[in-house]
């Protein structure tokens, strides 16, 4: 179906199986915890040989040679895999098409160009680090690593009225100056895969969230047919962006395994993932806010500078919901993007809105200050009816009803906000909040239902679970459509034998491909219904059997029911803007002397339309505001001045955060039925967590102490300096 | 990993001998080793794994002390009894370094030889004196966040990242070092490690051939004992700065402050000016920042590590603060 009109009435309102938005355990949980779920480069595959990638240690230049003889020379070294096909970067989120290829040409260093091919992987990595290879690398002096040595294209620009003049004529306004470092996604599974060719069909297992479009990254890479190639990537140990495209390691096996006749692993180094998957690009944004008495806004202004490697499609995109979180008819918003040499900047968890709403949030407080609004008040007046520019209704909208249900559990008391209340021997208290929002995607997806004989149901698609629970909650749609418990739906996911789904990203697997199977299950209803010899509304499914008692395994008779579901999202989003919301509130501790800063407590509100299933919505929550206090207090990428390189590549050096950081969450879910953001009401909620909560903790950090910091993240040594004295 | 010779020596006296040859090393707990040789950082043609030799053993010292022998886990030494209720300076050093899985490996003798953690050291692709000497350093005019301010010299900024060390070095332990034949010798904590110099390969006195075999503590003293250590995250993550602290009142003066400092130089620093300058004196502000301008008169920052020099004094004073009872 193509969605054109919203889903005003769903039909998973009115089924009797119960179960769908249910508490219900991650259906391949135990499986993980007890090490039993094989993740990429766990498979027992026979005769594997293991790959190791040959990074450039320059910023720039061309590679001129390869000892391949003397590499062969090396203990176990079956071979050095050069070839123009294999990838010098990871492809886009949704690129469906290979990235830059010819990876003698090194662009950014620690670029991958070439794989050692060996009988261990020990004696692999040891060949990589002696394998003599020369360089024609540029002179440094010429190579760009700083996005503010370079003049920056602009990447989009809108305005409306006079922002100058908003500012100029406005009682309160604000000019804010922000800037947050880069990210990496650090997934705890490294990028790998195993491929094999048999001589006519390559199969990959790798670590990727979106398999329909790999598949067709990987086939183009190759030259290869899809239906060349099948994928396999049942469980991923978390990607966060970093696996929407295809990345090096994959390309690398397969290209070694078609031209050795031989099964070849690859797996990434910690210090490779860092250095040559996709980055979250730093950002500086300068954000103008122009308001009236009442805190009523006049003036909007966001602009962002952003960089990424030339020839990169993909830029932060920082202003997303800053065209529609609040109003003011005055805008400007504006994006430049600077060319330079560090590793490709891609899709990190929530891109975007994970940068650019905590820099609007901190400035929204410095308004509240300002106007002597409290600063919930504050958002709520500036909520818009419309869009701000195009004026298109929002599909749902429960911002509002976010802040005040947030407000009232966490206890804001809407008093005095001066900062430098409270003070607990070395630490100062203080508290802070900050509104979520990020916009609403959706994809196309396919999902194949299958109704057994014997009154089981099979799910299939080649959808992923990156962990959020997507096995589980595709399993409590199928179930509820059809009358069955959870546990009678066997769900297949994470192989391109089976039809297309959305892959994982963006937070829109659950929406997309969860509408896929919908789909596929209102047919099978109506088959079912014809069998029954009732109106499909009024088949009543429950526990197997229909209303009359007559079970679906006779109503079968020994035959299979199968419908294949395809969702399409049609031109809905003409008419209405759809995005999630929410608000966060947090208290944080501030030592006085060292500016470390530790967050006690934390509430986060959200409305993101329909939970399909209690537990796992929460735990995509708690995860996006864990990410929230990595990126308010330690979350950064170093990259050296010298050469660009990433200085800090391992999880011992780049601070996400740690259980200790991380107080008791607690979450509000605001639910609601958005019937145009999906057939079944529901919209992403993945990345909704970290989409301003940094914005909220940097505003406690004031409150506490006093020390407005301007710089994500606030390091001991950032709230240190802006420390006032007593 | 560069392929290897694996051995196990039969006694101390044969872990000497393995040991003496270039290009071997001994591995204990190998927390800190087996990364380095992932790296190929460390490429020992041979280990000598020490680990059946007994040397974990904590006990106490006929002067009223306690010897931690070298192979004594993190975990036994900051859970021993003595250590918690004596030095707990110490255990509380110990605790708060590395995760609860390193330190149930990580050893007493191979805590104090563990590496620095200078990205530059870390990445075989950069020029490093520590690692490679003569070619150059990388932290100087890059990111030099974890650096040192003291001590520095212009071939090596690195800092020793432990902070077991610094404690010992507050508490003026013995480092108890073996080598063939039982030529024995010992050396205080404060003298273990060294300054980098135009020597920055050379993290310590351990020569070849010898081994560590215990650390012994003096016996306790009066006072209240601070470990504080300023990082960006509340566990697994190095001292920005710490300081380890023992200090006793007498008479509303302070009779004892033995301070050391972690994360500011290639050693625990441990300058005994301070303790001169601050005993027998009433506790003030004054007091302390005086101290502080001794302590960092030589303090130089390389950039991105400015911040240390300030955020020493600071943590300086919270700690002399909080031991002496003044509000600051």
């Amino acid at each position: 179906m193509e969605q054109d009109q919203p889903a005003t009435d769903c039909k998973l309102d009115q089924m009797s199986q119960g179960i769908i938005g249910k508490p219900i355990s991650r259906s391949e949980g135990f499986a993980k915890v007890t090490g039993t779920a094989p993740y990429a480069a766990e498979y027992p595959i026979e005769n594997c040989l293991e790959g190791v990638l040959v990074t450039a240690p320059i910023a720039r230049g061309k590679v001129t040679s390869i000892d391949v003889d003397a590499g062969l020379e090396m203990d176990g070294v079956i071979a050095v895999v050069e070839d123009e096909r294999m990838i010098a970067r990871p492809a886009q989120g949704t690129a469906g098409e290979a990235p830059v290829q010819q990876p003698r040409q090194v662009c950014y260093w620690g670029q991958p160009i070439a794989l050692v091919v060996a009988e261990t992987f020990e004696q692999a990595r040891d060949a990589t680090k002696h394998l003599a290879i020369t360089f024609d690398a540029d002179d440094l002096k010429d190579v760009p690593f700083d996005p503010h040595q370079v003049e920056p294209e602009s990447q989009e620009s809108s305005s409306q009225g006079d922002l100058a003049k908003a500012m100029n004529d406005a009682p309160h306004s604000i000019d804010a100056h922000i800037t947050t470092t880069g990210h990496a996604s650090a997934a705890m599974e490294p990028h790998s895969a195993i491929a094999e060719w048999d001589g006519n069909m390559l199969t990959v297992h790798s670590s990727l969230q979106m398999l329909n479009y790999n598949i067709a990254e990987l086939a183009d890479s190759l030259d290869l047919k899809e239906d060349e190639i099948r994928l396999v990537s049942r469980y991923v140990g978390g990607g966060f962006g970093s696996k929407l495209g295809v990345s090096e390691e994959t390309v690398a096996a397969s290209i070694a395994a078609m031209k050795l006749n031989r099964p070849v692993r690859v797996v990434m180094s910690r210090q490779q993932v860092f250095q040559c998957i996709m980055r979250r690009s730093e950002t500086s944004q300068r954000l103008r806010l122009a308001a009236d008495n009442d805190g009523g806004l006049t003036g909007f202004g966001h602009q962002a500078l952003v960089s990424n490697l030339p020839g990169e499609s993909f830029a932060e995109p920082v202003l997303q919901s800053s065209h529609f979180l609040y109003g003011g008819e005055n805008r400007l918003l504006e994006m430049d993007v600077a060319r330079i040499h560090r590793m490709t900047a891609g899709s990190v968890r929530a891109p975007g809105e994970a940068v650019g709403m905590p820099a609007l949030e901190v400035a929204m407080d410095m308004l509240a200050e300002e106007s002597g609004v409290d600063p919930v008040e504050l958002r709520l007046r500036n909520i818009p009816e419309s869009h701000p520019i195009k004026g298109t209704p929002f599909s749902s909208h429960r911002l509002a009803e976010c802040l005040k249900q947030g407000a009232r559990q966490f206890g804001w008391d809407g008093g005095s906000r001066q900062p430098r209340h409270t003070r607990e021997g070395e630490w100062w208290i203080g508290t802070g909040m900050a509104s979520a929002a990020r916009v609403h995607n959706i994809s196309e997806a396919k999902a194949r239902v299958t109704i057994k004989a014997d009154g089981t149901a099979v799910v299939e698609t080649d959808m992923t679970d990156i962990g959020t629970g997507t096995y589980t909650i595709l399993g409590q749609i199928a179930g509820e459509m059809l009358g069955l418990p959870r546990d009678k739906v066997l769900v297949e996911l994470g192989d391109t034998q089976f039809p297309r789904g959305s892959g994982s990203g963006g937070s829109w697997g659950a929406s997309s491909v969860g509408s896929a199977v919908f789909v596929a299950c209102e047919a099978l209803r109506k088959s079912l219904a014809e069998r029954a010899g009732v109106a499909e509304d009024k088949l009543k499914l429950k526990d197997g059997a229909i209303q009359n008692g007559v079970s679906l395994v006779d109503l079968l008779e020994g035959e299979d029911l199968s419908e294949e579901g395809h969702y399409e999202p049609g031109d809905i989003d003409d008419d209405y803007v759809a995005a999630s919301f929410g608000a966060y509130f947090t208290q944080v501790r501030v030592n006085h002397f060292t500016g470390e800063t530790r967050v006690e407590r934390m509430t986060g509100a959200f409305g993101f339309g329909r939970v399909l299933n209690e537990t796992t919505a929460r735990s995509q929550c708690i995860g996006g505001m864990t990410w929230s206090i990595g990126a308010a207090l330690t979350e950064a990428l170093h990259f050296d001045p010298v050469d660009g390189h990433l200085v800090n590549c391992d999880l011992a050096e780049y601070h996400v955060p740690v259980h200790r950081d991380v107080p008791d969450l607690q979450v509000i879910m605001v639910e609601e039925r958005d019937p145009a953001a999906s057939p079944i009401q529901a919209k992403g909620v993945g990345e909704l967590g970290v989409c301003g909560g940094a914005g909220a903790i940097a505003n406690a950090i004031y409150n506490a102490c006093g020390a407005r910091v301007m710089e994500f993240p606030m390091t001991p040594d950032k709230v240190m300096a802006r420390m006032p004295d007593d | 990993m560069r392929p290897f010779q694996y051995a196990r020596p039969d006694g101390l006296d044969h872990a000497t001998q393995l040991t003496a040859p270039a290009d071997t090393m001994a591995i204990a707990g190998g927390t800190n080793l087996v990364d380095l040789m992932k790296l190929q950082v460390e490429t020992p043609q041979e280990l000598i794994d020490i680990n059946r030799l007994t040397m974990g053993e904590i006990a106490d010292t006929d002067d009223g002390g306690l010897r931690i022998g070298a192979l004594a886990t993190n975990t036994a030494t900051a859970a021993h009894d003595r250590v918690r209720r004596e030095y707990p300076v110490l255990a509380r050093a110990i605790l708060a370094g590395a995760t609860q899985q390193l330190r149930n490996k990580a050893t007493t003798g191979g805590n104090l030889c563990q590496r620095t953690r200078c990205y530059y050291f870390t990445n075989i692709d950069q020029p490093c004196n520590k690692r490679d000497p003569g070619s150059g350093c990388g932290a100087i005019k890059g990111i030099a966040r974890l650096h040192a301010i003291l001590g520095t010299s212009p071939q090596c900024i690195a800092t020793y990242p432990g902070d077991m060390a610094v404690a010992m070095a507050a508490l003026d332990a013995k480092v108890e070092i073996t080598a063939e034949g039982d030529k024995g010798r010992t050396v205080p904590v404060r003298d273990f490690h060294r300054l980098p110099g135009d020597k920055p390969e050379k993290d310590n006195v351990l020569e070849a051939g010898e081994i560590i075999t215990g650390v012994t503590l003096p016996g306790p003293v009066e006072g209240k004992q601070i470990y504080r250590k300023v990082r960006e995250r509340s566990s697994y993550a190095f001292a920005l700065v710490s300081v380890a602290a023992v200090v006793a009142m007498k008479d509303g003066r302070i009779s004892r402050a033995d301070l050391a400092f972690g994360g500011i130089a290639h050693k625990p620093w441990y300058d005994p000016r301070l303790s001169e300058l601050l005993v027998g004196e009433a506790p003030s502000a004054a007091l302390f920042d005086k101290a502080a301008d001794l302590l960092l008169e030589d303090a130089q920052g390389y950039g991105e590590n400015d911040f240390k020099i300030p955020l020493a004094r600071r943590t300086l004073a919270a700690t002399l603060a909080n031991a002496t009872g003044v509000e600051l």
